[in-house]
């Protein structure tokens, strides 16, 4: 056996309540966080993303108390990202019992965070998440990804095969790549950035955006070098046609010879 | 009571959230004097050996650990860094470590990506009560770039596969670490746990005593 490929489930939250969105637009409020992790941890889930959506654009602070809810339920690792800018907001993610912090629109505006948060709490903590939105290729933009921030409202003129060796060059210890285009369109992930990007790095990288069928899964892990997927709408989206268990994608996984975590019965 | 020691660079809540989902008696300790009731002590630990060492020194907690774990027998758990460092020494920022065991810790090389991160499968070798109720292979959560090379072969008491064969859990007397962390690998993790509370005599219902299963 080899280190297994992860399944993250990812959860945006605005106000407590989980909420599910098209292309970074017209979240619904599902559930609240807690409940919703601690569902997802007993289905086996390997890991959970909890992003706080609007902390970013409203500048305002993490809810600490649902991060302290969260870690007293869930036994797999968690990480939590939305608007945190500084080594203190760190620390308090941290200490309220999140494993990783996810740094995306600050660490474009700040990039030293990404050195300082690898430096004060090891790089493993540090996710890079990065929005990346296809556009013309061009010399500014050889890739043809850029990179967006905000809530995929601004662009930064960045390339996203550029920003991601950048990051893992200051210290990030992870690398999420999310398409803006794929974002819940349940259409797949965008195979082509998640290629080009974990060709290019060394950390682990994690696709995410575009997942609707299992089938979508086994084709970012076969032909990218993603050692993470992020499904979301699969698991729980009121606007899929059918939702899926983590148990279904993870046996359609390995019934494909992708190394997972089985899921065992208890 | 279980002590989880508690310093700037460790996860040690998350240990606690884990101690305390299973109805164990557990405190943060982060002071000589604290340690002196315990009755086991978990040293949790993510980051650097380097920030770790520096943490514990910082506390004075380093004569007082060994007097309990060396000196008292005190059962121990170490996770991640928190086994690293009773290597003798890190090539992790070049660190001198606790020496509690003879060995080294070296980097992962080769095309592995780094760090390692995520669920990987750890071997055990033998029979241990610490194991009880756990099958002989199991999936646990790993992050990290650097392992463990004891010189007893005798201490190994798991072996995992990254790029290479490492030791992923030690156990030498009542002094147990693991590389992965058991506070983040579910059901099984817990399980861990629990035998090691067991162990450390902490308060635990006797109808769910621990039974192996080898």
């Amino acid at each position: 056996m080899m280190l297994t490929k992860r399944l993250i489930a990812c959860f945006d939250m605005q106000n407590w309540m989980v909420t599910k969105a098209r292309q970074f637009q017209n979240n619904i409020p599902i559930e609240r966080a807690e409940m919703v992790a601690d569902r997802v941890y007993r289905e086996q889930i390997d890991e959970i993303i909890f992003y706080d959506i609007n902390a970013s654009a409203e500048r305002r602070r993490i809810d600490l108390e649902t991060v302290k809810k969260v870690a007293e339920r869930v036994f797999v690792p968690f990480t939590v990202g939305g608007g945190i800018k500084s080594l203190e907001e760190m620390y308090q993610v941290l200490k309220a019992g999140a494993e990783k912090i996810s740094i995306d629109s600050m660490a474009v505006r700040f990039p030293n965070l990404i050195r300082e948060g690898a430096q004060a709490f090891g790089r493993q903590c540090i996710v890079l998440s990065m929005q990346v939105k296809r556009v013309e290729k061009s010399s500014r933009i050889p890739s043809g990804y850029e990179i967006m921030i905000d809530g995929a409202r601004v662009a930064t003129g960045l390339d996203a095969v550029e920003w991601a060796r950048r990051g893992e060059e200051l210290g990030a210890g992870e690398i999420c790549v999310n398409s803006i285009d794929r974002d819940g369109t349940h259409t797949g992930y965008d195979l082509e950035i998640t290629a080009l990007i974990s060709n290019k790095v060394n950390v682990p990288v994690i696709a995410s955006g575009g997942a609707g069928h299992p089938s979508h899964v086994a084709d970012v892990f076969q032909k990218t070098g993603a050692s993470a997927a992020i499904i979301s709408s699969m698991l729980y989206s009121p606007l899929m046609p059918r939702n899926y268990s983590v148990r279904e994608i993870k046996e359609y996984l390995a019934a494909r010879r992708i190394p997972v975590r089985p899921w065992v019965e208890e | 009571m279980i002590g989880v020691i508690d310093y700037k660079a460790g996860n040690a809540p998350s240990v606690l959230n884990a101690l305390r989902a299973l109805k164990i008696r557990a405190e943060l300790v982060s002071t000589p004097e604290a340690l002196r009731p315990l009755t086991g002590i978990i040293l949790p630990g993510v980051g650097s050996a380097r920030a770790t060492m520096d943490s514990l020194r910082e506390l004075g907690l380093i004569p007082a650990l060994a007097e309990k774990v060396l000196g008292e027998k005190t059962p121990f758990l170490g996770i991640c860094i928190g086994m690293q460092i009773l290597m003798e020494y890190s090539a992790e920022g070049d660190t001198p470590c606790l020496g509690w065991l003879k060995g080294r810790v070296e980097r992962f090389d080769g095309a592995v990506r780094i760090p390692q991160m995520g669920w990987n499968e750890v071997t055990f070798r033998r029979r241990d009560p610490i194991l009880a109720g756990l099958p002989e292979k199991e999936f646990f959560y790993f992050v990290n770039s650097y392992y463990v090379r004891p010189e007893a072969e005798e201490a190994v008491l798991a072996t995992t596969h990254y790029g290479r064969e490492f030791c992923s859990m030690l156990a030498w007397g009542s002094l147990y670490a693991t590389q992965f962390h058991a506070e983040k690998s579910g059901v099984a993790g817990l399980q861990l746990l629990k035998n090691f509370a067991f162990l450390a005599g902490g308060e635990h219902d006797a109808d769910e005593a621990p039974h192996c299963l080898f």
